[in-house]
């Protein structure tokens, strides 16, 4: 199986590779690979993981320069991005702050359905975690039940009012019809911290922030909120499987500027498409639990990024988006 | 005990292999260089690191980024003294005492007391890394937002002492530079703060660097160039060797607050999200409150260099501590570390100790070489740094004014920063000559934002009760200390004054 | 203008800033109260330290006042003209650099400062003058495009275009 695997993988890269061979733009100057979030996060790290990548295969003659723009939720990222138009020589790392930025801060003046979408790179997805120290909570049904029973001495740790975690856990109070606190923090990896301490009862993390507790046995999942279940979790059953109907992902997409050349962007689609397709990223991609079976690009993508912003509308809407910032 | 021995002799042989002993010379030089430049610090130094790190193997690879982070420690207390701009927010207090040595021509001794300081603390760090770092990460998930509120409480009570004479002066310095730390995106509502004229660019915030680099590099020259009219001329110091043992032998004026820093700085950085700035400024406030003669800080005083360089070390060794257990970056450098290790196939992660002890160990051991090889390092080079003093002035003034610039812009790769820099510059040259301390304000632009955050968290999660702070064993203690931190001087006074009243 | 006059001036200004601050934050519409339930608001911590300040500058101003302070004082001109020449022309300079820097880039802004430095005000002789005019821009290049990876601003498209020539001959002789 593992030998098919690698086959078609090689395969596909060999396919990739090709065309990458006559097309004729190339990077003349190094690129501005931004980053909408800060240092050490998600998006960061596999920002940095790829543009390691890239240098290593020496797939483009200039290098990228990763660049934080984490202001306000992205906020700085996607103006700098829009302020941009028609460079070929900045492209940007997001995340679903893509998504929600705009819509919170109505007067941004962004609207990321003009830029210019190059590649989706994963679909990364979020799991309901407590603490390996909570024996009474086994499964969704003793959760919810733990939550009520608690009311708003309940604490959800997260990354920031806005945010994706903070929709999710707001999608969360509104299914199971409860309220719990919400207590932010400065990124992902602070939120497991203290949830392995004990500073909070609950949390809905990526895969990749919560991994190294859940292998040490420190924190365990009740839910995952996905179509059917990830491989590297086979025995949390999925909300949809408990009879609850919420699915929510995080797309990871590689993005340019508004009014970037077909000829620029074709080299990024298959620059990406080929990282996309190497062992190392794949490999990424099981290990921190993030969904990689297709490489979405050009006008597939652009639909999906405007019916994810559609959606958003609709669920920012429907939750209020004082539930979000908590104001 | 045994086993760490064991693990401990192979990781320092891995360290004295050729190559890796090279990576180590290697990052020791590049750390010390780039930390020296004004702005610039281990995070930039890291960019160095990435094409190395596809030539050579992991352990070599982390070896030199341990070298390198260490090297720009040390390099950020060059800049600190001879300068008298702080490189990174890790060196600030390090220019109170350090830069008037500087100008009183004992830049040598400033440099050297940095160097042995820096080492001890590093050591201390190192052994007890070595011996508790287990223990330590359990204690370290113990500190919530309340421990982290009140461990700022205790960071602010030490710097009682810090302010000028003039009181009203120095409360609005230091409200100033808590104001300022607000600007910016507020994480804990998601709202936007204090936009000025609506430009995207204050979303970010307004960064400590920003902030330092105007004050002490565009503020101070000017305040040199007032002060001297232009006719400058450092005092120059010739190194000799009589000159250098009469330096060793007066290691013992500082050796105290060399320990106090070790120790403190360690422990300090061991917690997550606190790290070595708050232990540099709390050691440098410890150590003067409790010295005898605590009026001689801030106009020279050896012991002041030593205090913030000790605990400095100590700390960015500490603060490797949530990073290799807990996968937790306690600093944006080793967030980039992080995600080097992670393209090397190494998790961080409770789990790194058993499942890549080599790794481990091999790490720890060249943080030991590390540390020897970047105080002799330091010793050799003390009278390269101390030649930049005897430049003329009207070639170092532009050459600092070109690195502020640049290094500003460095950090956050915007122009707009850079514009920020010159006009604090200009404002706080201004201010200082009206005798408005302009350190508080620097403090608080550091301490502000994760005091304000942890603030915050705490009273969310203990639905707006103020007792969470005092009902909690760990942040009562950090409480009961500030609070009595805070009195000292005052009890202090008023000691004296009945003795003097008895006495007259 | 005299010591005295400053101190009334700064102190004037740093309770304006204070005042603006506080309106900033109550115009923004963040809550400057407790939250029930939730503790401090969005604006408290600006909002209220922001007062703090405003109180301080009004302890100044009647300090100046009640001559309190030896700045209140002081007779003596708050920037004596030699001052005054010396430190505006270095900011000016500054000043002039960043706008270079936007305008025609990284590099040859630093030729430009450097050679006001160095020849005009330090009046140094042409052998010094050109090595640091020249030195400079080699080590910043060499340090932070080289080393550190940062992309310094090139200025306009003419300019920029320029140096990715200039740029270019690292790549084709080193990579």
């Amino acid at each position: 199986m593992t030998f098919v695997k690698t086959l078609s993988v090689s395969a596909l890269a060999l396919a990739v590779t090709a065309p990458a061979a006559f097309a004729e733009w190339q990077p003349r100057k190094p690129v501005e690979f931004i980053i909408m979030a800060g240092t050490g996060g998600g998006a960061d790290q596999i920002a940095r993981l790829l543009q390691g990548l890239i240098e290593k295969k020496d797939l483009s003659p200039r290098p990228f320069i990763p660049i934080n723009k984490p202001g306000g939720s992205g906020a700085e990222a996607l103006r700098y991005l829009q302020d941009k138009e028609g460079d070929n020589h900045t492209v940007m790392m997001t995340l679903n702050s893509f998504y929600t930025t705009p819509i919170i801060q109505e007067d941004l003046g962004v609207d990321v359905t003009t830029f210019t979408p190059i590649g989706l790179m994963a679909m990364d997805t979020f799991l309901l975690w407590v603490n390996t120290d909570r024996e009474d909570i086994t499964d969704l049904d003793s959760y919810v039940e733990a939550v009520k029973g608690a009311g708003l001495d309940w604490k959800v740790g997260g990354t920031g009012s806005g945010q994706e975690d903070s929709v999710l856990t707001a999608m969360m109070e509104a299914a199971f019809d409860y309220d719990v606190t919400y207590i932010p923090f400065p990124g992902g990896g602070t939120v497991a911290k203290n949830l392995v301490g004990n500073q909070i009862d609950s949390t809905v993390n990526n895969p990749a922030e919560q991994m190294e507790f859940f292998r040490a046995g420190n924190s365990k999942p009740l839910v995952q909120f996905t179509d059917v279940r990830m491989p590297a979790f086979p025995d949390t059953p999925t909300a949809k499987e408990l009879g609850v109907d919420i699915e929510y992902y995080m797309q990871r997409s590689v993005n340019g500027p508004p009014g970037m050349d077909p000829e620029a962007v074709e080299f990024y689609v298959n620059l990406f498409g080929e990282l996309f397709a190497s062992q190392e990223w794949q490999d990424f991609c099981t290990s921190d639990g993030l969904t990689c079976d297709n490489f979405m690009k050009g006008a597939d993508l652009a639909s999906f990024h405007s019916d994810n912003v559609v959606a958003h509308k609709a669920l920012i809407e429907q939750v209020g988006a004082s539930s979000i910032t908590g104001e | 005990m045994e086993t760490i021995l064991v693990s401990l002799g192979g990781g320092l042989m891995q360290a004295f292999e050729p190559l890796n002993f090279f990576m180590i010379v290697a990052g020791c030089l590049a750390g010390l260089f780039v930390g020296c430049m004004p702005g610039l610090g281990s995070v930039n130094g890291v960019a160095i690191l990435l094409p190395i790190t596809f030539l050579v193997p992991p352990t070599a690879a982390i070896i030199f980024l341990a070298a390198l982070y260490y090297g720009a420690m040390y390099g950020g207390a060059i800049s600190s003294i001879t300068l008298g701009i702080p490189g990174a927010s890790t060196a600030v207090a390090t220019v109170f005492d350090g830069r008037p040595m500087a100008q009183q021509g004992k830049a040598d001794k400033a440099l050297m007391a940095a160097a042995i300081a820096s080492f001890i603390g590093g050591t201390v760090s190192i052994i007890l890394f070595t011996l508790f770092a287990p223990p330590l990460a359990i204690f370290a998930l113990k500190f919530g937002p309340q421990e982290e509120f009140a461990l700022m409480l205790l960071a602010f009570a030490t710097f009682i002492g810090l302010g000028g004479d003039d009181i009203p002066k120095t409360i609005f310095s230091i409200l100033l530079g808590l104001v300022m730390a607000a600007v910016g995106f507020d994480i804990i509502s998601g709202q936007p703060r204090m936009i000025f004229f609506d430009m995207v660019e204050f979303q970010r915030g307004i960064g400590f660097l920003v902030l330092a680099i105007g004050i002490y590099g565009i503020g101070e020259m000017l305040w040199t160039l007032e002060s001297t009219k232009g006719q400058i001329q450092m005092h120059k110091v010739s190194m000799t060797w009589a000159r250098m043992k009469e330096n060793f032998g007066e290691i013992k004026l500082y050796i105290n607050s060399t320990w106090l820093g070790s120790f403190l700085g360690f422990f300090v950085g061991t917690l997550p999200a606190a790290g070595a700035t708050p232990a540099a400024l709390m050691s440098y406030g410890l150590s003067k409150t409790f010295s005898k003669d605590p009026d001689s800080y801030g106009k020279g005083n050896v012991a002041g260099v030593a205090a913030p360089e000790a605990a400095n070390n100590a700390a960015s060794t500490g603060s490797m501590l949530p990073m290799i257990t807990l996968g937790i970056p306690g600093s944006p450098t080793t967030a980039i570390l992080l995600g080097g290790m992670i393209i090397w196939g190494l998790r961080p992660g409770p789990l790194l100790f058993q499942e890549s002890p080599e790794f481990v160990w091999g790490l720890i051991g060249s943080m030991y070489v590390a540390n020897v090889v970047t105080v002799l390092l330091n010793l050799a080079l003390i009278p390269v740094f101390i030649r930049v003093l005897a430049m003329p002035f009207t070639l170092l003034t532009p050459i600092i004014f070109v690195l502020c610039v640049l290094g500003v812009f460095a950090t956050t790769d915007r122009m707009f920063d850079t514009w920020i820099m010159l006009f604090i510059g200009v404002v706080g040259y201004l201010m200082r000559k009206l005798n408005y301390p302009v350190a508080p304000a620097v403090l608080a632009i550091v301490l502000g934002p994760l005091a304000e955050r942890s603030m915050r968290q705490s009273l969310i999660s203990s639905q707006g009760d103020v007792t969470t702070f005092i009902t909690r064993p760990i942040s009562l203690t950090c409480v009961l200390l500030a609070v009595l931190l805070i009195s000292y001087p005052l009890i202090q006074k008023v000691v004296r004054k009945r003795k003097a009243a008895a006495a007259g | 203008m005299t010591v005295r006059t400053a101190e009334l001036l700064m102190g004037i200004a740093t309770l304006v800033l204070s005042l603006g601050l506080m309106y900033n934050v109550w115009a923004d519409g963040l809550r400057v109260d407790w939250v029930d339930g939730r503790g401090p608001g969005a604006g408290v911590w600006p909002f209220w330290l922001s007062l703090g300040m405003a109180l301080a500058s009004v302890a100044t101003l009647y300090r100046w006042y009640s001559g309190a302070t030896p700045e209140s004082r002081s007779d003596a001109p708050y920037i004596d003209k030699d001052t005054l020449f010396l430190v505006a022309i270095s900011a000016f300079a500054i000043f002039a650099l960043l706008v270079m820097m936007t305008y025609i880039g990284t590099y040859l802004a630093l030729m430009i400062f450097m050679f006001f430095f160095v020849r005009v005000l330090g009046r140094h002789s042409w052998g010094v003058t050109n090595s640091f005019v020249i030195g400079t821009p080699i080590f910043i290049y060499l340090l932070f495009e080289v080393a550190l990876t940062k992309y310094l601003p090139k200025g306009l498209p003419f300019f920029e275009e320029g140096f990715l020539w200039i740029d270019n001959f690292r790549y084709e002789w080193f990579y």
